[in-house]
């Protein structure tokens, strides 16, 4: 019973920690949205604009990875750690 | 090796070299010029660690303490650089700068640095090896609910795992793995930059 418990509950925790990957979302599609938005008024400067893009898409995605990292911890590593607590 | 390049080996170790050496120029300065062996050796281990999982091994990065190791490195020089361009006292100080209530914070954002550069890196290749096990598993089992039934070797056919998880490979393991490298190197670099503060 406690087992069963724990496991849902990490279960649960898991998929609740990924609602962080909204925000990272909304912040990329803006970020990729100017970009485009640049590109459409200066063709000629679409190498710089991507780069700079890309750079801070991938800073702008550490929130969500937080969370990612928090659910890979709930699902993989807490439920052995508390199993053998018990 | 000769002055003027002549054999092919050569103008291409030395495009790479000059490239490299423009890059770093670019984004430190020209004083941190000597830092482009470092910057793109860092590059280049994150960059194969990474594309390992192409062919089927765990890749290193996929391990915290990998990414770790090298983000402290990055903090060690961080601080080294500070020190050195305020002095001891005038590092320690900095910690007080705006009033001395925000002490705890200035620490805690500053420990954030090589956290939040290792764990980057580290999720994005762990969401791609999990995402991609769980397709793998999915579609072997879809493959042997289609096939199971055959008699003898024909029910061993993978049919649904031949073409479909190479897409997500392009996505997950060559263009984040790559972009991740870069990534590292480029917050290295403007890291150091901040933190010694030179002046052009």
């Amino acid at each position: 019973m406690e087992k069963a418990i724990i496991l849902a509950a990490c279960a649960i925790g898991a998929g609740l920690s990924m609602i962080a990957g909204i925000g990272p979302g909304i912040g990329e599609g803006y970020a990729v949205g100017k970009a485009c938005e640049a590109i459409a008024r200066q063709p000629e400067s679409k190498g710089s604009v991507t780069s700079t893009m890309l750079m801070g898409c991938a800073v702008a995605e550490t929130t969500g990875i937080y969370g990612f990292v928090v659910a890979i911890l709930l699902l993989f590593v807490i439920p052995s750690m508390f199993l053998g607590m018990l | 090796m000769k002055v003027r390049p002549e054999s092919k080996k050569q103008i291409v170790a030395e495009y790479i070299v000059t490239a490299v050496q423009n890059f770093v120029k670019s984004n430190m300065g020209k004083v941190f010029e000597f830092f482009s062996p470092f910057i793109f050796s860092l590059m280049m281990l994150s960059a194969f660690s990474s594309l390992s999982s192409l062919l089927t091994f765990k890749p290193p990065t996929s391990d915290i303490n990998t990414l770790l190791g090298w983000s402290i490195l990055v903090f060690m020089m961080i601080i080294y650089y500070k020190i050195k361009s305020m002095g001891f006292l005038g590092y320690l100080k900095s910690y007080t700068k705006p009033i001395v209530l925000l002490t705890p914070f200035n620490i805690l954002s500053d420990v954030a640095v090589p956290v939040s550069m290792a764990f980057r890196h580290f999720g994005n290749i762990v969401s791609g090896v999990v995402i991609s096990s769980l397709v793998y598993g999915s579609l072997s089992s879809l493959s042997s609910l289609a096939l199971g039934n055959l008699p003898g070797f024909l029910s061993k056919i993978p049919i649904f795992e031949l073409g479909l998880p190479a897409v997500l490979s392009i996505y997950f393991d060559l263009f984040s793995s790559l972009l991740q490298a870069f990534i590292f190197c480029m917050l290295t670099m403007v890291y150091i930059k901040m933190a010694a503060n030179v002046k052009e």
